[in-house]
């Protein structure tokens, strides 16, 4: 269990630079995840916690002690890869072990740091298999003990998730949460997925281009967007952005307006709107719309509310509250 | 659907296999069954009459001292081609797969040597190592060794085994490290991360996954070192200094064309074709199960 704190982590590949600067202190036992589109910087910043690439500049401490310069096996951290990186021709017990036995553990320790990692992933049975004899679910659990079983202070995770299906995904995302919070390990987890995001982290890294435009906890995060970049990334579907001249209040200098699909409302007066198509996904409704004035936008209805037909003229409103508004840079105003 | 194309009738896929069929005929069965048939018997030396004498051939030959003593050179000689030029290239290849910059360069030089054809290679080496004016003997002098391959037996042999390896190693490296190029990076830096250093994880890791390159290399090169070294051998050392580097191979040429005892040439033939042929299904009975695919 440590603290990790990255001072002004900067990476460039030859003349390309990748992260521009990079400013987090994460507490112990704190679950961080880093989320972005691919290519933001996101991966290569957690391998550069790991010690698989080399830092540029800045300062990263795990525990309070610069590892810049330390080689992946002395920073005392696990790492879950995306395609689990299994040893292919290693058993699910040898997998877990092989990190102890390079420590030079005592093999009845070995043994019960294994089993005991084996039934908290439901892995008993499996424990003499190869991992191709395994389910994708399976897999994902030898990697998740291989990496508990070595009791590390930090835990990175790099899309550990992103081979699976979607309803596995679902299962492990809560599996790899309670695992977290019963093991109290200080975790990184990098995803793209905005809804892993939202439900794992205790604070969130929405990295764009290699910069961090916004660290805090997932609901500040949604609640509360910095930048029009993860006003868009965070909520599914994303926040409507239209022309802040519909708004005559619009503050100095705002070029976006910003309001989420839930905050829309279909109404008798207000923004005229054509409907294009609606979307009935059982408990809630998405209806599509264009704006005489260019643009579309999506509102997000109770399924009670009866469906508007395709081509019809509506009225959307909305609360003065729940607008944000964007500069031409994409920062909040 | 896997999608098939059908003849009607037999007489045009025969027509297009046969080309394959005749050369396999004329340049393999012919000349296989044609050792059998001449093992049996003694030809005289003008090939105008052949005696019969049934498996007198191969009784002369195994009671031969000359001949055992072929068994042990063959076996010395392809064990060191092989441990020679598979070791090197393993060696190149681990450190061309760590290359970032410039391994496309080193790739295409390490390649060349296999392009030189075996006879012009040991005549390469050969000069190198000429007793009188050969570099590398000149530098040995400097230091002190006289080196004389054409007297000394152990050294012809150093000479042959290199020669014959260094071809090789082009070859074998070529494998290597693409089959080092396989192993997915994230299993090499997950045991980076479980406290690998290099060696433990060349030994632990690497080292099995390669293991299905390095088995079929052992088997090829096995059988490369038994037959396709003749050029190197006949141009070094014509197989002497009192037949230290006379292989199987050589001494079916030296006994057949050079002592024209086609007969026993026949039989040696035979008895190299049943070796190789056990060899191989040896290694893959045995070796093989120890492979992880």
């Amino acid at each position: 269990m440590a603290t990790v704190s990255l001072n002004g982590i900067k990476k460039t590949f030859g003349k390309i630079d990748v992260i521009h600067g990079i400013d987090v202190e994460i507490e112990d036992g704190e679950f961080i995840v880093i989320v972005g589109p691919s290519g933001c910087g996101k991966s290569t910043l957690l391998r550069m916690v790991a010690g698989l690439e080399t830092v540029t500049e800045g300062e990263i401490k795990i525990g309070g002690a610069r590892v810049n310069d330390r080689e992946p096996m002395d920073r005392d951290i696990a790492m879950v890869f995306q395609n689990y990186a299994l040893y292919p021709h290693m058993s699910v017990f040898d997998n877990m072990a092989y990190g102890l036995k390079i420590a030079g553990t005592p093999k009845a320790e070995i043994a019960e740091r294994v089993n005991e990692a084996a039934t908290l992933l439901q892995l008993s049975d499996y424990l003499q298999r190869r991992p191709r004899e395994l389910s994708g679910g399976q897999r994902q659990r030898v990697a998740m003990g291989r990496a508990i079983v070595r009791k590390p202070s930090v835990f990175l995770f790099d899309e550990p998730l992103s081979n699976l299906d979607a309803k596995l995904r679902v299962q492990m995302r809560l599996e790899i949460k309670q695992l977290q919070r019963r093991l109290g390990v200080t975790s990184l987890y990098v995803t793209h997925d905005q809804v892993e995001a939202m439900t794992l982290a205790d604070r969130m890294i929405v990295m764009n281009g290699g910069r961090a435009d916004q660290i805090g906890a997932p609901l500040e995060v949604y609640a509360n967007p910095q930048t029009e970049f993860v006003a868009g990334f965070i909520g599914s579907p994303p926040m409507n952005f239209l022309p802040s001249e519909i708004e005559p209040d619009a503050p100095e200098g705002a070029r976006t307006l910003g309001v989420r699909p839930e905050h829309l409302r279909i109404a008798s007066s207000g923004t005229p709107a054509t409907v294009v198509y609606s979307e009935a996904l059982g408990a809630e409704t998405l209806v599509h719309v264009t704006l005489p004035q260019g643009g579309q936008a999506t509102v997000r209805q109770d399924a009670v509310i009866p469906l508007p037909a395709e081509g019809a003229a509506v009225h959307l409103e909305w609360n003065a509250t729940d607008r944000f508004f964007f500069d031409a840079e994409g920062r909040r105003r | 659907m896997e999608k098939r194309v059908t003849f009607k009738g037999i007489w045009l896929p025969l027509l297009l296999v046969l080309p394959q069929l005749v050369i396999t005929a004329v340049f393999f069965f012919y000349p296989a069954g044609q050792a059998v048939y001449q093992s049996l018997f003694i030809p005289d030396p003008f090939g105008l009459s052949m005696q019969w004498v049934g498996l007198g051939n191969f009784e002369y030959l195994l009671g031969n001292a000359y001949y055992r003593a072929s068994f042990v050179t063959t076996a010395v000689f392809s064990v060191a081609v092989t441990v020679v030029s598979m070791g090197v290239a393993l060696y190149l290849a681990v450190l061309a797969d760590r290359l970032i910059k410039g391994s496309g360069v080193y790739r295409t030089l390490l390649i060349w040597p296999y392009a030189v054809a075996p006879a012009v290679a040991g005549v390469l080496w050969l000069f190198m190592f000429n007793t009188r004016v050969g570099v590398v003997t000149w530098y040995l002098g400097v230091l002190g060794y006289d080196w004389n391959h054409v007297l000394n037996g152990e050294e012809a042999m150093g000479l042959v085994v290199v020669a014959s390896a260094w071809g090789r190693i082009s070859y074998n490296f070529l494998f290597f490290l693409a089959g080092l190029q396989a192993i997915p990076r994230s299993v090499i830096e997950a045991a980076a991360i479980d406290g690998a250093r290099f060696w433990t994880r060349f030994r632990t890791i690497v080292w099995p996954l390669l293991s299905p390159t390095t088995f079929f290399l052992l088997v090829v090169n096995i059988v490369y070192a038994f037959f396709e070294t003749f050029g190197v051998i006949h141009t070094i050392t014509g197989g002497g200094p009192q037949q230290a580097t006379t292989i199987l191979v050589y001494k079916v040429f030296s006994d057949g064309f050079v002592g024209q005892d086609l007969g026993s040439s026949a039989a040696q033939s035979v008895i190299l074709l049943v070796i190789v042929g056990a060899l191989t299904i040896l290694q893959f009975k045995y070796i093989e199960r120890r492979v992880h695919y």
